[in-house]
């Protein structure tokens, strides 16, 4: 072992998904494995990723849509970056202002739970803003490669709605998600927790789906370092793994809850209160002022249902999501560039107990509410699929 | 001298971006605008038009900027500082400083090098102004507490001044502590047994 290889710095985002990356640390999972892990918490994506590209981060908390950018060269450098461990499925809601929860409600030709319900109602509502002259409705997403963006596109693009002609999607960073919804300079945003929580707890934002509710398996955050440094690095990235494979088993160990919320909560690492972190992790989450609960045993996944196995149909996904809104041309390359993001074989290297429990999962590895089942080596058949999508 | 280009600069701490702003006056770029405040940025951003936008990485708006890669009818296709990768040297300086630049036209690499060196020289200083305040802020509270822990072991031991400042000091080496650690030790025993 080369002594200056066992030191890492590794940049995070306060956000729930990097539970598995901030329990192995904490709880002493990576200097089982001889890594003296220093984690420096970051307070925009753009940040992680050029500390990350330019080296000054030896490993990332990533959403994965970046991962597969930075891979590309799309809207930025080009530097090519493998995923060894998926640090989170799952997490994310829209949330929407109690006005346009009352018109979608009203719009509604069934029960608005069913995302193809909402979905059609934001269109007639947007239809009747439209003839009215009125200003298109705002979203809030958190980046332009981010799961929120294409989660909400996904949605509503199946209802009618056209993301980039019949309303507005901003960047906001998450943080200031609830205030801009206070404000009204959006009508809704899509984001992970805490933040949707915060805005049903102000009174201001009822959650209107999961988006396990509209894709059961959706790829978030990755565990993300430099391919050339992965090459470099074979055995401190293969205990990376190990480390974080056994935070995330110790995180999905109900009985552990307690002490991993407190964990998490802790001022230096996601700095929210622990019941709000607890409610994430349990998938019991308050979705209206009034006090009504939602429960999903899938609203975030960490390790459990394999969701920490990096699997390529998800990147192939994210890419055919990055092909249908314009962001990237389609091509064989480009999708085997992608899907070689996503390394189950480094994860699988990593080897500890417990097998893949892949019970009742969707068989495509997505299964989205809507349109045919996803098949990662025929993009075309994905986006002919697609009524909407550009160009 | 190409004294027209228009430069944004986006940092929410009004002293740091008015020493930048004075920077870059001195080096001639007369159309220079500041944005502390970060509510609707785009939409401000598009209607200033700029050519380079600065701005300070401890800002999560940092965010916001990247949608203009995408929004290509908006403005001109921007184009990101950090797209040629031979200069690496430079990014890290950035990075390290603080700053990340964003150029909104077709400008050439050596003029926004210019801005970037004085950037990073601007909020290099600005960073050294801070710790030499925060340290000199530590020092002075350091001394009161000190002279505080030498007046209680003065009355409390029956010491001279100078006595009681050995004994401090020689707790402190025993325990591999700092000085002012065992006087601040001194001082809570000694409120706890008021």
């Amino acid at each position: 072992m080369i002594a200056s290889e066992a030191r890492l710095r590794i940049g995070f985002i306060p956000l729930a998904d990097a539970a598995a990356l901030i329990v192995a640390v904490d709880k002493g999972f990576a200097a089982a494995e001889g890594l003296d892990v220093e984690l420096i918490r970051e307070v925009s994506w753009s940040n992680v990723r050029d500390k990350l590209n330019i080296g000054l981060f030896d490993a990332a908390h990533l959403l994965a849509p970046i991962a597969i950018a930075s891979s590309l060269g799309l809207g930025h450098v080009k530097v090519p970056i493998v995923a060894p461990f998926g640090l989170g499925v799952n997490g994310n809601a829209i949330t929407v202002s109690p006005a346009l929860h009352a018109a979608i409600a009203a719009a509604g030709d069934g029960n608005i739970l069913d995302p193809m319900v909402s979905a059609r109602a934001l269109a007639r509502v947007v239809a009747k803003r439209k003839m009215r002259g009125e200003e298109p409705l705002t979203f809030g997403m958190t980046f332009p490669f981010s799961t929120h963006n294409y989660h909400l596109r996904f949605w509503m693009a199946a209802g009618g709605v056209d993301p980039d002609e019949d309303v507005r999607l901003v960047v906001l960073p998450p943080p200031y998600m609830v205030e801009s919804l206070a404000n009204g300079q959006v009508d809704g945003f899509c984001v992970g927790a805490p933040w949707n929580s915060v805005a049903v707890d102000l009174g201001i934002g009822f959650i209107l789906h999961f988006v396990c509710e509209i894709l059961p398996r959706a790829a978030e955050k990755v565990l993300a370092v430099r391919s050339r440094w992965a090459d470099e690095h074979p055995q401190t990235l293969l205990r990376l793994v190990r480390a974080h494979r056994r935070a995330a088993a110790f995180v999905e160990d109900t009985t552990n809850r307690e002490e991993v919320t407190a964990m998490l909560a802790a001022p230096n690492r996601i700095g929210v209160a622990a019941e709000v972190i607890r409610r994430t992790l349990d998938g019991r989450m308050k979705v209206a002022p009034d006090g009504i609960v939602r429960v999903s045993d899938r609203y975030l996944l960490i390790g459990r249902k394999g969701a920490a196995r990096p699997e390529p149909a998800q990147a192939a996904w994210l890419y055919a999501q990055m092909v249908r809104w314009g962001q990237a041309p389609l091509s064989a390359e480009l999708l085997a560039a992608a899907t070689a993001v996503f390394r189950p074989d480094l994860y699988d290297a990593a080897m500890v107990d417990g097998a893949l429990d892949l019970d009742g999962e969707p068989p495509d590895g997505i299964g989205a509410f809507a349109g045919p089942a996803f098949d990662p080596n025929d993009i075309a058949a994905h986006l002919g699929s697609c009524a909407i999508r550009h160009p | 001298m190409h004294p027209s280009l228009k430069i944004v600069i986006v940092d929410e701490n009004p002293i740091r971006a008015a020493i930048l702003e004075d920077g870059l006056r001195e080096a001639g770029h007369v159309h220079v605008v500041r944005l502390g405040e970060t509510s609707h940025l785009l939409a401000r951003i598009y209607a200033l038009d700029p050519d380079v936008i600065l701005i300070d990485l401890e800002n999560p708006s940092r965010d916001v900027l990247e949608q203009m890669f995408q929004v290509s009818r908006a403005v001109k296709r921007p184009i990101a500082m950090f797209v040629d990768q031979s200069d690496k040297a430079s990014i890290e300086a950035a990075v390290d400083a603080g700053v990340s630049a964003y150029i909104v036209g077709g400008l050439h690499k050596e003029r926004i090098k210019n801005i970037l060196d004085l950037c990073i020289s601007r909020f290099n200083s600005f960073a050294r102004l801070r710790d030499e305040l925060e340290r000199a802020r530590t020092a002075l509270e350091e001394r009161k507490v000190i002279d505080r822990a030498k007046g209680i072991l003065m009355t409390a031991k029956n010491l001279t001044e100078e006595a009681a400042y050995a004994l401090l000091r020689k707790t402190a080496m025993n325990e591999s502590k700092k000085i002012a650690e065992v006087a601040q030790s001194v001082v809570t025993t000694a409120e706890l047994l008021k």
